[in-house]
């Protein structure tokens, strides 16, 4: 466990392979939204009764109006990058332990019928496609679990 | 001092696995207690979270329920211990002057983590984590330098269990309400002597608020406030190595100072119901000797003696306590929200007849190494 670092003997104590699991409860929310995508690869978000947004992923609470959500409306699986980047460094990615193969490509992409938009990884990582505005599609996975990667990637239409 | 005072006070029930997610506990208890208070979120001038990165699975997890807490375009900020000492914060912001009302919100899900790796992990990793050393095996340590100082036993500590337990058969919110006997606690499972299953809380998710006020403030408000008379906290060493287990001087300091703050010179006989934190039963006998109801040494007759029940010179824990319900980091906050409802005579079943004066208290740290007091009276 100990280390010992350069000729100085200042040691160090490492975590060995300590972790820390959790089991986070999605709500009733975010349960009927990744149940439809699992199940009928259908989006749905959720309207706030003040303001009129529409909320995808659906969570309970408009923060802006302080108001209680309840309302789901049906969302496309079709929308827009809103902001995206090629990622060039490889890192571990913590949910498989499988470190992802560089570049790739993310965005957060709203979609038709929403008010707030998704993070999600492209098909695509040639800078002449991947930009701000441009329209994207849902690719579903074919073995779904119920979770966001439940949709593989989006396509750069 | 300016005055504060409590003017409205939330909490959802306590229970092993609720199915909502941190930030709808967090928007219920907020919704209640400003309901309570007989106002809206627009009355708030600020707000103060607690929470937690460990229990909560989150890099700085308080930014995960500020739009449930209700930030938007708010001043907000966080603290990640008990929620008496989130209170303690709201109040202190209100008193420097910048604010007249205060939101603070608590949650805490103790069931969607490990609790003996997230404790464990507040130990330090260089020489004391490798034990294996968590909240409970820790508590056991000190249980038995305290008998061994006090000659307080195993049915003593078992006395506040069942006590405690009984009490929370009048809390619609608590997680535990058992008739059960002292032989029940001593043949319960051993867990690490000398405590048995039935000297520990139980792990448990919920949420509470507390919407504080000066006298500016609280004219917003249809409820009147309860007024703090008096707090304060302290903290004794980190490492437990560097502690006396068997005492609990920063208590002692904690109690001491709201006390003369709120011109209380026998907190026996000057309070009417006393809210403490006990995580483990034998904290109880404990705390009364920090908070000074019993001479050092003396718990074990307090609680032996009846006084503490219901119907007794000063009963400790009418809700229940935390034996009875253990959401970590708002369990401080619910014995102020409690202590609170007893001195409005609003405390239903468990209610302590003509309560005025109530003292509430919350820890931190493994052992209780840091303590708060509030003293609040109508």
């Amino acid at each position: 466990m100990t280390e010992q670092k350069q000729e100085k003997e200042l040691l160090a104590i490492s975590s060995g392979d300590a972790a820390q699991p959790f089991r986070w409860s999605v709500g009733k929310h975010g349960s009927k939204f990744l149940a439809e995508l699992r199940d009928n690869k259908k989006l749905f978000g959720v309207k706030c009764p003040k303001c009129g947004r529409v909320y995808v992923p659906p969570r309970m609470v408009c923060g802006r109006c302080w108001a209680q959500m309840d309302e789901f409306v049906p969302v496309k699986d079709t929308g827009e990058i809103v902001v995206c980047t090629i990622v060039q460094f490889s890192f571990v990615d913590p949910n498989t332990g499988i470190q992802r193969p560089v570049p790739y490509g993310y965005a957060f992409v709203k979609l038709d019928g929403a008010d707030t938009a998704i993070p999600h990884f492209l098909d695509s990582t040639d800078p002449d496609k991947v930009k701000v505005g441009a329209r994207v599609k849902a690719v579903f996975e074919e073995k779904r679990t119920g979770s966001l990667m439940d949709i593989k990637h989006f396509a750069v239409l | 001092m300016e005055k504060v005072g409590i003017v409205g006070v939330g909490q959802t029930t306590y229970e092993r696995s609720k199915e909502a997610p941190v930030d709808e506990l967090v928007f219920e208890a907020a919704s209640k207690a400003l309901k309570d208070a007989g106002g809206d979120m627009g009355h708030i001038d600020n707000i103060i979270t607690v929470s937690n990165d460990f229990w909560d699975g989150r890099t700085i997890s308080s930014m995960a329920i500020q739009d449930a807490a209700g930030s938007w375009g708010k001043d907000i900020s966080t603290v990640e211990g008990d929620g008496t000492f989130g209170t303690f914060y709201g109040m202190m912001r209100i008193l420097s002057g910048s604010f007249d009302t205060t939101l603070v919100v608590s949650h805490m899900k103790g069931s969607e983590g490990i609790m003996n790796l997230i404790t464990n992990a507040m130990f330090d990793p260089i020489y004391q984590r490798s034990l294996g050393i968590d909240a409970t095996s820790s508590a056991a340590l000190q249980a038995r330098l305290y008998m061994k100082m006090s000659g307080a036993t195993e049915e003593d500590f078992a006395r506040v269990s069942v006590k405690n337990h009984k009490n929370a058969k009048n809390n619609p919110l608590a997680q535990l309400a058992m008739d059960i006997t002292v032989a029940d606690v001593l043949k319960s499972k051993k867990i690490a002597e000398p405590l048995k299953l039935l000297d520990c809380s139980p792990i448990s998710d919920g949420a509470a608020a507390v919407v504080l006020a000066n006298e500016k403030g609280a004219k917003r408000f249809k409820n009147s406030p309860v007024w703090v008379k008096g707090v304060a906290h302290c903290s004794d060493a980190y490492s437990l190595g560097y502690r006396d287990l068997s005492r609990a001087p920063a208590l002692a300091e904690a109690s001491g100072r709201a006390f003369k703050m709120a011109g209380i010179k026998n907190p026996l006989k000057d309070l009417d119901v006393a809210e403490v934190y006990d995580a483990y039963s034998y904290m109880e006998p404990m705390w009364y000797e920090g908070m000074g109801l019993a001479k050092e040494g003396g718990g074990k007759d307090l609680i032996r003696s009846g006084a503490t029940e219901m119907g007794g010179e000063l009963p400790v824990n009418p809700s229940g306590g935390v034996l009875s319900a253990h959401p970590v980091l708002v369990a401080g906050m619910a014995r102020l929200i409690e202590a609170v409802l007893q001195v409005r005579g609003e405390a239903e079943k468990r209610q302590v007849k003509g309560a005025k004066t109530a003292l509430a208290h919350g820890i931190n740290g493994p052992c209780g190494q840091a303590h708060c007091v509030f003293i609040v009276g109508s």
